[in-house]
């Protein structure tokens, strides 16, 4: 069995696929609505370079990954660690060396690196247009704009990506995300 | 003297997953005919019954499977054997 079809398969057994892409979703859409956050307040301070958005949003980005790699690693070999002895418990047998037992121990480490690489490449992809502005790229709109244009949209496609997959509206979905995004963004212009 | 198994009839206890389809598998990829029938079934585990035909059966490669997959075998309950041909003196 090759790597990834075995990792599939200890996915498999543990029911895991729903938390991963749970904890993917969710980390995720906090990745974008911070980077949304942060561009909508650097749209109303006055006159901050391009370098200081791309430093303060990595800032960011790089906690939200760190944070969300530590937090579902902790929660999840605890998890793991319980179901594993509940099953033992059951079967009355050690099952450390067959594949529940591998499960316990890599399902933790996957789940991790997902929760914290969702919410990273989700910032950088939306930094991305403050990057082309910064090495001289023409867009066909202010690089912060972009970059919030790409927020929204970031945002808009988890929520739709989560109604497809609670199989109702995947428009109703995204628009319910969006509308969150744009109070999140109001709250920010009206604060800040 | 060697002898071949040619049908194992086994009692195993297995957690829900893999289910029954996945496991009767795992073990027919190593080239046997096999028969799963789920005879009791608990909140996490399942008591199944594995019949398993072939022309040379490896025992310890069916039980390191199904300890693989998280089972456990609780007895052998009818076996098979072909005795192989005695040399000629």
């Amino acid at each position: 069995m090759s790597p990834v079809r075995h990792l599939r398969f200890l996915l498999h057994i543990t029911s895991s696929h729903p938390i991963l892409r749970r904890y993917v979703v969710v980390n995720g859409f906090d990745g974008a609505l911070t980077m949304l956050g942060l561009l909508a307040g650097f749209r109303v301070a006055p006159e901050v370079p391009i370098k200081a958005m791309i430093t303060a949003c990595i800032g960011a980005a790089v906690a939200l990954g760190v944070s969300g790699v530590a937090s579902a690693f902790i929660s999840e070999a605890a998890e793991r660690r319980l179901a594993l002895k509940e099953l033992e418990s059951a079967m009355i047998h050690d099952l450390e060396d067959s594949a529940h037992g591998r499960a316990a121990r890599l399902v933790p480490y996957l789940i991790a690196a997902s929760n914290g690489m969702s919410p990273f490449m989700i910032s950088v992809f939306i930094l991305l247009p403050l990057w082309l502005g910064k090495w001289g790229y023409t867009l066909p709109l202010a690089p912060l704009d972009a970059a919030l244009v790409l927020a929204f949209c970031m945002i808009f496609l988890l929520g739709a990506y989560l109604g497809r997959i609670g199989q109702t509206s995947w428009l109703a979905g995204g628009m319910k995300s969006l509308l969150v995004a744009i109070i999140t963004a109001l709250a920010v212009f009206l604060l800040g | 003297m060697s002898a071949k198994f040619e049908r194992l009839v086994l009692d195993v206890l297995k957690p829900h997953e893999p289910n029954a389809l996945e496991f009767a598998r795992a073990i027919a990829a190593h080239g046997y005919r096999v028969q799963l029938a789920v005879e009791e079934m608990d909140e996490k585990t399942e008591s199944v019954v594995l019949v398993v035909e072939g022309s040379l059966i490896d025992f310890d490669l069916v039980r390191a499977t199904i300890s693989e997959l998280g089972g456990s075998l609780h007895s052998i309950d009818e076996v098979e054997v072909r005795g192989a041909e005695p040399l000629a003196e």
